[in-house]
């Protein structure tokens, strides 16, 4: 099944810009790994950038700058091509911050089965793996800013819809949700918040003192 | 720091492009935007055949070449982004030895020279600006063809030079939002504003080319 749920296209400008914290840049990352569409239109976004470089004011480089740079060739490898097939399940700039595949990914149970790994990004934002049962709910939450979710494995459904592998969930302030994970298979996302979610009900709320989600 | 309003909407179902009310709305009709010079333009289809001498045969005068007209531009680019002069200076020759060093990842019938080089240009200031690691999409394993038909690669060229054409002709105004947000200074807030640029075709191309390198793999 294709992709039904995308990236907006102001979050890819911003992406291809350069403008957004590292937690966000790696969930977008990952979902451009599996959605063509949206690669397609980030890298038109790229087009504008080189655009702006070509027309951007020169400022002179110093003398002897050239012969510098080729004398830093002789010191550089020319890399060989390498074809990079990634058969896992984790797209490749995910792997790099579990430093592995969905086997090498460090859980801390947070309760009620649901299982998450914080992955380090720069403090901005925060990026989570979050496993949750098959048929299990997240608790009810809302979010002070937004939060985007990717599906890896599995699928959950919210008001939004269903979200299988490789849709991007995108909720701000206003929604509040409660994603259920499908019966069929345990479900396993990649969530990024530049907030702290606001749990409904207090003990959730407490849990997340000690759960930092 | 980000704000999304449509955020269950599928692409589908979002209103077109132009009907948003308070937003910058740029009109552009890039399809009858003359063609500048070849020699002057940001996606000359020179620079990506010196690209590939680059690649295939560690063609050092086609690397002089490249550099003498990029390592300004990038240079200016990197000062209007934040960085002192020293500073840019040395991110870009880093940036030039980057295109020597990875020239098998560029693939002319996805990016003009121009686009190719903005986007090395973008990580090193990331790094060097906030000393954070920029998570890239992961590549195609199967990478470029080797031999891409050359209709494709001029087309792509050809339909970057529109988009620079269609920019260039914008009002002062809009075209000082565009730069503005690649100089790193708009907020997601303020980038969501800029609607309307004209992306139809340069992106069906890079789609289809995307699905040649899909079918190639299989």
């Amino acid at each position: 099944m294709p992709i039904q749920h995308h990236l907006e296209d102001a979050t890819l400008m911003a992406y291809a810009a350069g403008s957004l914290p590292e937690a966000f840049n790696l969930i977008i990352a990952a979902h451009v790994s599996l959605c063509d569409d949206c690669r397609a239109t980030l890298e038109s976004y790229d087009a504008i950038g080189g655009a702006v470089v070509e027309h951007t004011e020169c400022a002179e480089m110093s003398p002897g700058s050239l012969a510098q740079a080729l004398a830093r060739l002789e010191l550089t490898v020319h890399e060989a091509p390498e074809p990079r097939r990634n058969t896992g399940a984790l797209p490749t700039p995910l792997q790099d911050y579990v430093g592995g595949d969905l086997d090498a990914i460090r859980w801390r149970s947070i309760g009620m089965g649901v299982k998450q790994a914080i992955l380090p990004t720069s403090s901005d934002a925060t990026a989570r793996l979050l496993f949750i049962p098959a048929g299990a709910a997240i608790p009810d939450h809302s979010h002070a800013g937004t939060e985007m979710t990717l599906v890896l494995q599995g699928a959950f459904q919210d008001e939004g819809g269903r979200y299988a592998r490789g849709d991007i969930d995108v909720a701000d302030g206003d929604v509040t949700h409660m994603p259920i994970a499908d019966m069929a298979e345990d479900c396993i996302c990649l969530a990024v918040t530049d907030a702290p979610l606001k749990f409904k009900g207090l003990l959730p709320r407490i849990a997340q003192k000690f759960a930092r989600i | 720091m980000i704000t999304q309003t449509h955020s269950s909407e599928t692409r589908a179902s979002r209103p077109p492009l132009g009907q948003a009310t308070e937003s910058v709305v740029l009109n552009m009709a890039m399809e009858t935007k003359p063609l500048s010079t070849p020699d002057s333009s940001a996606s000359n289809p020179e620079w990506a055949a010196l690209m590939q001498q680059v690649r295939d045969h560690q063609d050092r005068a086609a690397f002089s070449v490249l550099f003498t007209h990029f390592a300004p531009r990038i240079k200016g680019f990197l000062i209007k982004s934040g960085a002192d002069a020293t500073m840019a200076e040395e991110c870009a020759q880093d940036v030039m030895t980057t295109v020597w060093r990875k020239s098998h990842l560029f693939d002319p019938t996805r990016a003009a020279v121009s686009t190719w080089i903005f986007t090395i240009a973008r990580n090193r200031r990331i790094d060097m600006l906030r000393r954070q690691n920029r998570p890239q999409p992961e590549d195609l394993p199967w990478g470029p063809e080797p031999e891409p038909d050359q209709a494709d690669v001029l087309a792509l060229q050809q339909d970057t030079e529109n988009l620079a054409q269609a920019l260039a002709t914008l009002p002062a105004q809009q075209r000082d939002l565009i730069e503005k947000a690649y100089f790193g200074e708009l907020s997601q807030s303020e980038i969501a504003k800029i609607t309307g640029l004209p992306l139809g075709t340069i992106k069906s191309r890079i789609r289809l080319a995307l699905e040649r390198l899909r079918h190639i793999m299989k």
